[in-house]
């Protein structure tokens, strides 16, 4: 059980820089009231991110060229349509590792 | 115009601490998949069980945590690495400041408390709450927060413990947990967003997916993340009636 030093200076400097763009919102925030448009562009950033993080999982990114990661995109589309039909978090998580699992398992 | 108005006013039965933990539930897979995945690349990477540990603990973020193993093992000097993790977890600030709006009645105190938590999938739920249009509280956030935080610090472990069995945890599918999750809470973002407003949802979100591919050519996409997100989100202001 050792922490090299190096180590403990990477952790620490990390955690520092994860923290301040999570919490400088919160302490900032309460001090202001945000304006109506703002609040309207806020209410977009869900949407955006999610579809980012979607999307930012099915590319690969190798030495300046992209590349379709496609047994994904493939494995995406009956989730999408699990989750559409479902609406459950739980139900589509465990349906998409076993589609992705089952996918690799017989196809590739 | 759910979403908006969730914000300003309307606080139907305050959801509790417990009610967090049962929300977060449908998550866990996500986390203990890559959780334990981040673990094993952590002991690839010569790091000690209590290193994996304390880097689940305090950096708590797991794609950051992938790149930093992968830089230690390149030898890599501190200041990229800790730049690099900056840029990594910037998007935090955007789901942070679309989150704390929901809690400035709180003390600061509890409002850091509850920033330094946030996550992907602990927004994901919290802002599909706000879709549906209900409140959200400091114990119900805090239930939700604790949760994930404990099951990612085990699942790290964990994965570093067994690190040296798992060779490889893709075989099992595990890695579509996350896309699976983040699939899910799209989706669930949509089902309330209004019938006449579903039209400029759904171009956001063709908008997204191109400006995250092209942007993606010139930047790591940590960074198409944030960027393709500033604009896409102000196109929807801009275009909304």
């Amino acid at each position: 059980m050792s922490i090299d030093l190096f180590t403990l200076l990477v952790i620490i400097g990390c955690a520092l820089v994860t923290i301040i763009p999570r919490i400088l919102p919160f302490a900032v925030v309460r001090n202001l009231t945000l304006p109506q448009p703002v609040l309207k562009w806020l209410s977009y950033v869900p949407i955006c991110i999610l579809t980012a993080l979607v999307v930012q999982n099915f590319i690969i990114q190798e030495n300046h060229s992209l590349k379709i990661n496609w047994p994904v995109i493939i494995v995406i589309i009956p989730v999408l349509l699990i989750a559409v039909r479902t609406k459950s978090l739980s139900i589509t998580v465990i349906s998409g590792v076993i589609l992705m699992a089952g996918f690799r398992f017989f196809l590739l | 115009m759910i979403i908006e108005n969730s914000i300003s006013d309307t606080q139907p039965a305050s959801p509790t601490f417990s009610q967090g933990v049962k929300d977060c539930v449908p998550t866990l897979l996500g986390y203990i998949s890559i959780g334990i995945a981040c673990g094993v690349v952590g002991v690839a990477s010569h790091l000690s069980i209590m290193e994996v540990g304390l880097l689940a603990a305090l950096v708590y973020a797991g794609a950051s945590q992938f790149i930093i193993c992968a830089l230690l093992v390149a030898n890599s000097p501190l200041s990229a690495i800790i730049l690099t993790t900056f840029i990594v977890n910037l998007r935090n600030f955007l789901l942070s400041a679309t989150l704390a709006p929901h809690f400035t009645k709180y003390s600061l105190l509890k409002n850091l408390g509850i920033g330094i938590l946030v996550t992907d999938e602990s927004f994901g739920v919290a802002s599909s709450r706000l879709a549906k249009g209900e409140s959200l509280n400091d114990k119900w956030m805090n239930g939700l927060n604790v949760t994930a935080y404990i099951c990612w610090i085990i699942s790290c472990v964990v994965g570093a413990m067994f690190g040296n069995w798992i060779s490889n945890p893709e075989a099992l599918g595990l890695d579509f947990a996350l896309i699976s999750m983040f699939l899910a809470l799209l989706i669930l973002q949509l089902q309330h967003v209004v019938s006449s407003k579903l039209k400029h949802y759904l171009s956001l979100i063709v908008y997204m997916t191109i400006a995250m591919i092209a942007l993606s050519f010139f930047m790591p996409s940590h960074v198409a993340v944030i960027i393709a997100t500033v604009i896409v989100a102000t196109i929807g202001v801009v275009t909304d009636k």
